[in-house]
């Protein structure tokens, strides 16, 4: 029998597998920027307390809305606090909080609406009205409610943010499951007396696990949005640790004669979101599953 | 001469860059010529370019393939180089395209009638009573009972079988000269396909249309080409008359493919053609039937053979040793017989089984009861003898594949016992049964692509029962695992693999394995070679049969493909709307007398003879719901007696052979008028 290298494919390691597809992205234009903004800020977010050129809370009267200059890159605010010191300190948080809450998004969305997918019925119709219910309760709204009970800690904001971008990777979650249901693997796997554990564990997350991943890729971004939102508002993070919703929302009134004050942070939060998406995009095709045609919810 | 041909293709090559960069073929320097009023078929594997060549004669290349070379040339103009608005003024009006899939084809949301006349508004100059005229005599072509009505009907309140007429119906409103048909029969049931196959046939002759019939199934081909093509990975390898190809093939591969298609004539398995066709690009050289050939030589080896044509045949053939074949008789099918060991030990009997798919209502809930008065599948009585294979057969909706899965556990029975090895009673509902009872009963499938889970290795999918029935381990499990994939004859290397990596035949085997590996006593065959190319569905069947008599499994085979059954089964149940209609010993149930529907049944079996011709004695009519009272078969029945037919449910009949028939006429009566 020939086998042509063609159609020849060992399995390989998750490692092999993992680099293989970022190079598949990064030869595409708009994945190589979209992972070289996204890496950036992760490294940014690892070594800027260490670079960092003044003290972040120093605040100087005398140094109030300086014009950038050779000392002071990005200018300062009306606190007189260094503007690049803070823009390139101000995603550490909102990166930080926003990882590990799309983690729990994806973790709780992804698991409930495989099995609601799995399980279809009673369960499934009452588990998805209640998402449902969720869905339509403006998050904000809602978020206020519990940041205001609850307090701004991280270990409230990271729950919260999980909890409420998790809803939609349900919806994706049980209709990706819903595709594979209906395959003869699963019938099989059932015929022969597998646990649902591991009907979900062996047939089914293999199988969706790409869409639930690019899903939570895209989660990320709008939940940065939303954490940035939370601060802008005042309900995130508490000053005067820098972050860019609050730097923001600080400096807008100022937007007229100090522009450089809010632009910074601006330029960071907006690179950091684009970053995001580009790569979530350019893992979709890399995949094999394209977004493009799909619209946001 | 030169006018009489309607469609020239010169050295057409059509195929695809790869990753790496190389230029693969999937069509290779293609030569033919399509004259007016022929029809010629196209037969290959899937794989072979047939579907390629066929979109390729309408100047359409498929997205990711490029022409490489070549040109189809229609009224002198070469298709593949004009421009698409040139191309609409053809299309459609010059060369039409009947798809595999009508119901696919058709937009869900417009009526019939509505989509007809859209084409006859792009294809006619006609206004627009001409046309309301033109509908309904279209429709009436195709033989669509009553077309006012039909015509304002939408897509999915017809059969298949319609959708299929709907389609030709729209094909033929542009007047075409070239009909191109891609497959048109391959997912309509046996009835059907020999209906919509006179149909066409018909209109070949009564419109003097050309027609290109693509197709794998020799048997639909032969009942309706004059010339065939014979393809293989992406070659012609024999072009010819009709007859002498299915008659006297000069090519192996066509030798091998009519010697591996099991005949109704015949009992047993027929002989198997080994491996596989190869993939497009990992041809080295040679011919590309070379290792699978059972006259090859050095030559084959190293050189590939040309198209040659054969005056004194008329034929084209692409081998250099076609004369060892053109001495040879006509294809002496070599059959395996199936040897029959005392049968008497009862493993799974069936009493009074009936299934129902109606909704339950509320009370029926909250008692936990079906309460359904007319259901799918009603009072079937059936036990199986360890170590034979038993087939149900019928067409889509005849309730087999419904039987498979309560007897798998996969769907609750409304009454009735399932009895396994004399006195078990199964549940039919998985949650019931112990993981013994769930470990004696395998399932292989239909189509492989779908129960092999796409992203585990051969070696996963082997290994899950064997973990989950034996708990087995480390070494242990792997040896057991290269034990199973030998005994479908496939390599250890193949552990790495994942299904993709594997040919339709390949990816079979391992379901085969993977039932095998929980050492079931039962195996429930779902279609299990109907998704199957037919040089590769012998293979699959030999080894079945193989592995019964090693291991002594009992076979429950359903098929709609009643030459299959007639290879494999020792006795055969025929089904129809959830009824049982006859049960006999295969032998039995393929000769006369037998119940009107195998009558219809076997009647519509396309052999690949030109000489045999489908009989047609029932409308191909689809029936939604099983009658409340009386015969099942009431409905299409052609020997229907009187009121009784309508009313009583018939009694069971037993003939000569014992053989059981469940009919109103008596045997006697039935015998004289079948014959």
């Amino acid at each position: 029998m020939k086998v042509d290298n063609i159609y020849k494919e060992e399995k390989k390691s998750a490692f092999v597998k993992l680099s293989e597809i970022i190079i598949t992205m990064a030869s595409r234009p708009s994945g190589l920027i979209g992972l070289s903004i996204l890496v950036f800020h992760i490294i940014l977010a690892f070594i800027s307390p260490y670079i960092a050129p003044h003290d972040f809370k120093a605040i100087d009267p005398t140094l109030m809305l300086q014009a950038p200059s050779a000392e002071y890159w990005f200018g300062t605010d009306d606190l007189g606090r260094d503007v690049f010191t803070r823009t390139i300190l101000g995603g550490r948080t909102a990166l930080t909080i926003t990882f590990f809450g799309s983690l729990i998004a994806l973790l709780w969305g992804g698991l409930l609406g495989i099995f609601c997918g799995l399980v279809g019925g009673k369960i499934d119709d009452v588990v998805m009205r209640i998402v449902d219910a969720f869905l339509s309760i403006p998050w904000i709204l809602a978020m206020l409610l519990i940041v205001s009970l609850l307090g701004t800690s991280t270990e409230v904001l990271i729950p919260a943010l999980g909890f409420f971008y998790g809803k939609g990777i349900v919806r994706v979650a049980r209709a990706a499951t819903h595709d594979v249901i209906a395959k003869d693997f699963i019938v099989s796997a059932r015929a022969r007396g597998h646990s649902n554990f591991s009907i979900i564990w062996n047939e089914i997350i293999p199988n969706v696990r790409d869409a639930i991943l690019v899903e939570g890729a895209m989660r990320w971004s709008w939940m940065l949005l939303g954490f940035s939102s939370l601060s802008f508002l005042g309900f995130g993070v508490s000053p005067p640790t820098p972050d860019w919703g609050l730097m923001i929302s600080n400096a807008r009134g100022l937007m007229s004669f100090a522009y450089w004050a809010v632009i910074a942070p601006i330029v960071g939060l907006s690179s950091l979101i684009i970053g995001i998406n580009l790569t979530a995009d350019a893992f979709a095709k890399a995949l094999g599953i394209d977004r493009s045609t799909k619209a946001p919810v | 001469m030169m006018t009489d041909i309607i469609q020239k293709v010169k050295n057409l090559s059509i195929g695809f860059r790869s990753k790496k960069g190389d230029e693969i073929l999937i069509l290779k320097n293609i030569s033919t010529n399509i004259k007016k009023g022929e029809t010629v078929g196209i037969v290959g594997e899937s794989g072979s370019g047939k579907s390629t060549l066929a979109l390729a004669m309408m100047g359409y290349v498929k997205h990711g393939l490029y022409t490489i070379g070549g040109e189809c040339q229609f009224n002198s103009s070469n298709l593949l180089k004009m421009k698409s608005k040139d191309l609409e003024k053809i299309r459609g009006r010059k060369i039409a395209m009947i798809p595999q899939n009508a119901g696919q084809a058709l937009t869900p949301n417009l009526k019939i009638g509505y989509q007809i006349d859209e084409a006859l508004q792009l294809h006619s100059d006609l206004d627009e009573r001409e046309r309301e005229k033109k509908i309904s005599e279209l429709l009436n072509k195709v033989r669509l009972p009553s077309p006012e009505t039909i015509a304002l009907r939408y897509p999915h309140e017809l059969s298949g079988g319609q959708q299929q007429r709907v389609a030709v119906a729209m094909a033929l409103a542009g007047t075409p000269d070239l009909l191109l048909l891609d497959e048109p029969t391959t997912g309509l049931d046996v009835t059907t396909q020999a209906h919509v196959l006179e149909l066409l046939n018909f209109i070949a002759k009564d419109t003097g249309t050309s027609m290109v019939y693509v197709s794998h199934d020799l048997g639909a081909i032969a009942q309706v080409s004059d010339r065939i093509i014979v393809m293989y990975s992406g070659e012609i390898v024999l072009e010819g008359p009709s007859r002498d190809i299915l008659k006297k093939p000069i090519h192996p591969y066509t030798y091998g493919l009519l010697k591996s298609i099991p005949k109704l004539s015949l009992a047993g398995l027929p002989e198997s053609m080994p491996g596989s066709q190869p993939q497009p690009g990992t041809i080295q050289g040679g011919c590309s039937f070379f290792d699978r050939c059972n006259f090859s030589d050095d030559n084959c080896k190293n050189n590939s053979p040309k198209l040659e044509f054969l005056k004194d045949l008329n034929t084209s053939v692409r081998c250099f040793n076609y004369e060892k074949l053109v001495n040879e008789n006509e294809v002496s099918q070599t059959v395996n017989k199936i040897k029959n060991k005392s049968l008497d030990k009862e493993i799974l009997n069936l009493s009074e089984v009936s299934i129902s798919y109606a909704k339950q209502k509320l009370l029926d809930q909250i008692f936990n009861r079906i309460s359904d008065e007319n259901p799918t599948v009603k009072d079937i009585n059936i036990d199986i003898k360890k170590g034979e294979t038993i087939a149900l057969v019928g067409e889509s909706g005849s309730g087999k594949s419904t039987i498979l899965k309560s007897i798998a556990g996969l769907l609750r029975t409304k009454d009735g016992l399932i009895r396994f090895d004399e006195k078990r009673n199964l549940s039919s509902d998985l949650k019931e049964r112990d993981p013994n009872d769930l470990r004696i009963i395998q399932l292989i499938f239909q189509n492989p692509d779908e129960s092999l889970n796409p992203n585990h290795t051969v070696e996963e999918i082997i290994a899950q029962p064997l973990k989950l029935y034996f708990g087995l381990k480390g070494e242990e499990l792997k040896k057991n695992i290269i034990d199973l994939l030998q005994k479908v004859r496939l390599g250890e290397f193949y552990m790495s693999r994942y299904p993709r990596q594997l040919s339709g035949g390949e990816k079979q085997r391992v379901a085969v394995a993977r039932a095998f590996a929980a050492k079931p006593d039962i195996i429930l065959c779902d279609e299990v070679t109907s998704a199957l190319d037919v040089s590769v569905q012998a293979a699959v069947l030999n080894l079945l049969q193989q592995l019964k008599e090693d291991f002594g499994t009992t076979y429950i085979f359903v098929s709609h493909d009643l030459a299959v059954v007639r290879a494999i089964s020792d006795r055969v149940a025929v089904l129809y709307q959830g009824r049982l209609c006859e049960v006999g010993p295969s032998n039995d149930v393929y000769k006369f007398p037998s119940h009107p529907y195998t009558e219809v049944l076997l009647g519509a079996v396309l052999e690949p003879d030109p000489d045999i011709k489908p009989k047609l004695v029932a409308e191909d009519i689809v029936e939604e719901r099983p009658p409340e009272k009386g015969c099942s078969f009431q409905g299409r029945c052609s020997r229907i007696v009187g009121d009784i037919c309508k009313k009583e449910i018939p009694p069971w009949q037993l003939t000569d052979s014992g053989n059981a028939i469940r009919c109103h006429i008596p045997i006697k009566e039935l015998q004289k008028q079948q014959f």
